[in-house]
């Protein structure tokens, strides 16, 4: 048994690295043509914001909306820091810590969303989720210092394929990880009956909590791969549109699964890349799929499952 | 100073007449079905397109129709297209989930906005259309203020609606077949109540309402555009939050509260762009300290 937990883990690491070389050598060699390179980088940066959504959605089972408000903080705080405060040529060489200082940034904004609103019943998440994504939103129009409506621009093009990989990667560590330890345990129990989970001695008060601002600091995460992507950022890239985007993504993919979250944002970005040539009929595929999905298969495609070697050793054994 | 207090007074109770019409509709829903219709923005702004068809054909017509008539003929059309329109989104997309997890049937009817928007934004293009005016464009001077016929007869007649919502609620059987189907739905088939015909026209009745709110929504701000729901929307729901989510009469308190915020903004405020901020600011307040709303009571959960 130990040794083959010790091929497993060696079998991961190769592939990680292998994915990693490959991704490098795919852009630095130019091997694919730029358009496909930066629609890889929108299908990674949505996969990162549906695990992370998919965490509070999919695992905790409660209903946040407003993902895009926290995407919107980390990708504001993470430009500015490029672009008012580092020095440009630093800007490659610290881009990690700006990104995690943004997702940082986010993760408090959850905790100050959160810490009222889970004191009320279900439905309200929701609610509270959205009015946060219109609030953040209103306020980044009125705040001329970052260009108000017109949005904020000048980044450093830092994004690239390899970045992008490596924060999926690291985000898919990060929730099967914590989907399969204690803490997984405890959310899900919180999904099943939150009632039953506290009786249960499960702190269901604080695991909600850190779980929504996990989820949240992914989110910002990702907002500031998105900021350094497009080089330029507007309050609209981060309506209700978008955090609907997300919902659609996570159901679309699979309710409790990271397989199903990878699967879900790149068949829906590249659904609509695709889609192109319809114009604005475009728009309206997305909504329909939603809704057909929601009445014929609710759970999405992958819903609760994941393939094994997704899965701890201990969880396979166990059945 | 008294003077333009009172002038914005008027203009709150007009604009909040036409939130507290739109907030019935939601709030008659969550009663019912303890489900969030968020698509009811978007219903109120395709029955804005209806109100347009009709009075554009009406005007367009050979011969002259009195405006009075081209208004009266344009809110029924409206009104019962919408309420059609209110009836199959509930049997096509939510009914099939009524058994499902909540959240589903949340999702859902988000997803039926978005398309309501996008579909016609696809039909009609994304040019904004322009509102013929159906009133005439006179004033009166009342002690000093400004009262315009349009700003009359938008509070009269919702005044109008909620008087008589507020007795079919009451005193009819289908007002007491609605109370029961949201006081005990397991129960209330047993009794011979027709569920799913009640649930059906409490959709239509709340989405004609919001029809009656989008013709004089649309006459008063005459340009109108496929997302100009999810706004109106967004304000009336949250005013039915405000007065207590599932409360009728709680519904009317919430509609002139925030009628009154968006007027009031530019006043305490340097812009009228600040209004999201401060009515989604008043909505997160009011969850912290009164879940329920104002006029809402509290559940309990039962082990």
């Amino acid at each position: 048994m130990g040794v083959a937990r010790g091929k497993r883990r060696f079998l991961t690491w190769a592939v990680i690295l292998l994915l990693l070389v490959l991704t490098w050598a795919l852009s630095a060699l130019e091997l694919l043509n730029r358009y496909l390179i930066q629609i890889l980088m929108y299908v990674g940066i949505n996969m990162i914001l549906t695990l992370s959504l998919n965490l509070v959605n999919g695992y905790m089972g409660e209903f946040s909306v407003g993902h895009a408000g926290f995407m919107a903080i980390g990708a504001y705080i993470s430009a500015i820091i490029t672009v008012w405060w580092l020095p440009r040529e630093w800007g490659p060489w610290l881009f990690p810590a700006v990104l995690v200082t943004g997702g940082l940034a986010a993760g408090a904004a959850a905790l100050v969303v959160a810490f009222p609103s889970f004191r009320t019943r279900g439905d309200y998440l929701a609610i509270v989720t959205l009015a946060f994504n219109m609030i953040v939103k209103s306020v980044l129009e009125n705040l001329e210092v970052v260009g108000g409506p017109r949005g904020f621009k000048d980044m450093a093009l830092l994004t690239n394929l390899p970045w992008v990989v490596f924060w999926v990667l690291l985000t898919l560590y990060f929730c099967r990880n914590l989907v399969y330890s204690n803490f997984g345990r405890g959310i899900m129990a919180i999904r099943e009956d939150e009632v039953a989970a506290n009786l249960t001695s499960v702190d269901t008060r604080r695991l909600k909590i850190y779980a929504f601002c996990l989820s949240a600091f992914f989110a910002g995460v990702a907002g500031g791969l998105f900021a350094h992507l497009l080089q330029f950022i507007n309050p609209r890239s981060f309506s209700i549109l978008k955090s609907t985007d997300m919902l659609v993504m996570v159901y679309l993919g699979g309710v409790a699964s990271l397989s199903g979250s990878l699967l879900g944002a790149a068949l829906f970005t590249l659904i609509l890349e695709f889609l192109r040539p319809l114009g604005l009929w475009r728009w309206v595929v997305g909504p329909l799929l939603l809704v057909l999905l929601m009445i014929f298969r609710p759970r999405g495609i992958l819903g609760f499952r994941d393939p094994a070697w997704l899965k701890p050793a201990e969880e396979i054994e166990a059945g | 100073m008294f003077h333009l207090l009172a002038q914005n007074v008027i203009n709150a109770l007009q604009l909040g007449s036409v939130y507290a019409l739109i907030a019935l509709g939601y709030t008659m829903v969550y009663g019912i079905l303890t489900m969030i219709n968020f698509a009811h923005g978007d219903i109120f702004m395709v029955s804005t397109y209806f109100s347009l068809m009709a009075s554009l054909f009406l005007l367009g017509l050979p011969f002259k129709i009195p405006l009075a008539g081209v208004f009266l003929a344009s809110l029924l059309f409206s009104m019962g297209l919408t309420a059609l329109l209110g009836v199959t989104i509930e049997r096509l997309a939510y009914r099939p989930l009524r058994q499902a997890p909540r959240v589903s049937a949340v999702i859902t009817a988000l997803g039926v906005g978005l398309f309501l928007e996008h579909f016609t934004l696809a039909l009609l293009g994304p040019e904004p259309r322009r509102f013929p005016d159906l009133l005439p464009a006179t004033s009166w001077q009342v002690a000093g203020l400004t009262l315009t016929p349009l700003q009359l007869l938008t509070i009269v007649l919702a005044a109008l609606i909620m008087v008589l919502l507020d007795l079919l609620v009451s005193r009819t059987l289908l007002g007491m077949a609605m109370r029961a189907i949201s006081y005990n739905r397991p129960i209330v088939p047993l009794m011979g109540v027709p569920v799913n015909r009640v649930i059906s026209l409490t959709f239509a009745l709340g989405s004609a309402i919001a029809a009656a709110g989008g013709l004089m929504y649309g006459l008063a701000y005459p340009v109108l555009d496929p997302y100009m729901g999810i706004r109106i929307g967004w304000w009336a729901f949250i005013a039915a939050v405000v007065g207590g989510i599932g409360n009728i009469r709680g519904a009317m308190l919430g509609g002139f509260i925030l009628g009154a915020v968006e007027i009031f903004t530019p006043v305490f405020l340097p812009s009228s762009t600040y209004r999201d901020f401060v009515a989604f600011s008043l909505l997160l307040v009011l969850l912290v300290f009164r879940p329920t709303g104002l006029m809402g009571r509290p559940v309990f959960e039962r082990v």
